[in-house]
């Protein structure tokens, strides 16, 4: 995206002066609006508007195989799609770097967090086990990708159903059990622009920003992901003000979860 | 292995190291002859390689940038390099990450507006893996970068730290451990990547995943910084080295 001087001149110099160029402040973040099972193909679904970001998510299961050292225990997988139609600046075609780490890194805030009861999707040790897919698209790109991708694939997971399986086939029509998700983990996504620190960034942010700080947390206060992003550095003061900032966004967000 | 019945017994580690211990190292610069810089790094039983080339031309073109080099990490495990069955050769969704995120660290100290619209390539191969692979690549990767001659404002140290379950007299405890080994890493409970520039005192590269506690984390912090400015303290020895 080509961004006038101007415009990157001003989102400097408001940020040294403790300010954005949306009006914000720097601890102010955007009230989401989730919307649930949207997607009725799918066994979960939310849509996620954090502001003009819109993020949707969608949950498709299926029978698998389970991986050799986890032989008792479902699978869960997540992946994104950052396409064209959320923003002029996302390319068509295979993942790009910052799709995978979007992907990996929502990934890690649910599975750490350990909300999946995998074992309970065991079907039949070794053989079969419940497939769980967690997909992401971007619909509109204004910023905070990680949190909105969070705050719908969890929304999808709360609110999801697993088909019956019967006789070897699965009848997505007969939704039984919801899916076994116990906690509600979110993740609160910090930049920063020289030596600002500001929470839940736009795109327009993000253009000028050097560095991404991302962290997940359980209910309990427990961290269950880190992300560092971009090539600015932190000092580890910066860190705890972050986390002690975060938490407090935590309880906010998780707030907005069905 | 099996999930042993304790990672830590009475503060001491399945290897016999205290919480605060790194294991050794071995640092080769400029162990290579055709990259414009290199290194060799053994953590323990991780061994990784890193090679630089660079400052030099873009290849694609398109993606030079006008007023400063492009900083391009390629982290990469070798086939054999792992415990259990082959990894197959090329680049996973792992791996992409994990460069991506290296490279971010590297280029946060290189100074990379001196060399407008060219590239530094760095290649970090991992030929053993025992955990803790992507850490010992960035500081193998910042001592090739010296090596090569590439200008920075400070080196890249890096280690892992975490959390571990295990026992104290007896009684179950959780032990914030440094530099994790793939017992640990396996079957620990929380596992954190820490990159330092031990002169500015900042932090480049932080990643975790597993779960910790605030305290646990910030006291898990205070030894990765302290080790960092002892890995860089070997990593200048190892530079030095190169010229006796």
């Amino acid at each position: 995206m080509v961004m006038s001087e101007l415009t990157k001149k001003t989102i400097l110099t408001l940020a040294s002066a403790q300010e954005r160029i949306d009006g914000r402040g720097l601890q102010d973040f955007r009230t989401p609006k989730i919307t649930t099972g949207i997607i009725p193909n799918a066994q979960g679904s939310a849509l996620v508007e954090l502001g003009l970001t819109k993020v949707v998510a969608g949950i498709k299961v299926g029978i698998g195989t389970p991986y050799p050292d986890k032989q008792e225990e479902g699978v869960m997988a997540t992946a994104a799609e950052l396409t064209p139609i959320a923003s002029p600046d996302f390319e068509s075609g295979p993942p790009s770097p910052q799709t995978v780490e979007l992907a990996r890194v929502v990934d890690r805030v649910i599975r750490e967090s350990e909300t999946l009861d995998t074992k309970a999707l065991c079907i039949k040790p070794k053989e079969k086990v419940w497939m769980v897919y967690l997909d992401m698209y971007p619909l509109d790109m204004d910023g905070n990708l990680i949190d909105a991708g969070v705050l719908a694939c969890m929304a999808a997971m709360l609110t999801a159903k697993l088909p019956r399986y019967e006789n070897e086939t699965v009848i997505y029509d007969d939704l039984k059990d919801p899916l076994p998700v116990s906690l509600k983990p979110v993740s609160v996504t910090h930049g920063k622009i020289e030596n600002t620190l500001l929470v839940d960034t736009t795109n327009t942010e993000e253009q000028v920003m050097s560095g991404r700080y991302t962290v997940g947390f359980k209910e309990d206060g427990t961290i269950c992901a880190m992300q560092k992003g971009g090539i600015a550095t932190f000092s580890p003061e910066e860190i705890e003000t972050m986390l002690e900032n975060a938490q407090v966004h935590a309880k906010f967000l998780r707030g907005f979860l069905p | 292995m099996d999930k042993p019945q304790t990672l830590i017994t009475n503060n001491k580690r399945l290897d016999g190291r205290a919480p605060e211990d790194m294991r050794p190292l071995k640092i080769i610069a400029g162990y290579l002859e055709k990259a414009d810089g290199s290194a060799y790094v053994e953590c323990g039983s991780t061994k990784v390689v890193a090679a630089v080339y660079g400052p030099r031309d873009v290849h694609p073109k398109h993606c030079a940038e006008p007023d400063k080099a492009i900083v391009r990490c390629k982290y990469d495990m070798a086939a054999f390099s792992v415990d259990g069955e082959r990894k197959r050769p090329g680049p996973d969704r792992r791996s992409v990450e994990i460069s991506k995120v290296c490279s971010e660290a590297l280029e946060s100290v290189i100074l990379t507006r001196k060399f407008p619209k060219t590239a530094i390539d760095i290649f970090v191969e991992v030929i053993q893996a025992d955990a803790s692979t992507r850490v010992t690549g960035l500081t193998a990767a910042s001592v090739a970068l010296a090596d090569a001659g590439i200008p920075m404002q400070d080196l890249i140290s890096a280690c892992s730290f975490g959390r571990v379950y295990g026992t104290q007299n007896g009684e179950p405890v959780e032990t914030v451990v440094v530099d994790l080994d793939k017992a640990e890493d396996n079957w620990g409970l929380a596992d954190i990547a820490f990159a330092y520039a031990p002169n500015l005192e900042k932090i480049a590269l932080l990643q975790m995943d597993g779960r910790i506690s605030r305290q646990e984390f910030s006291l898990g912090m205070s030894y990765g910084m302290k080790v960092c400015k002892q890995l860089y303290e070997l990593q200048k020895a190892a530079l030095k080295k190169k010229y006796e």
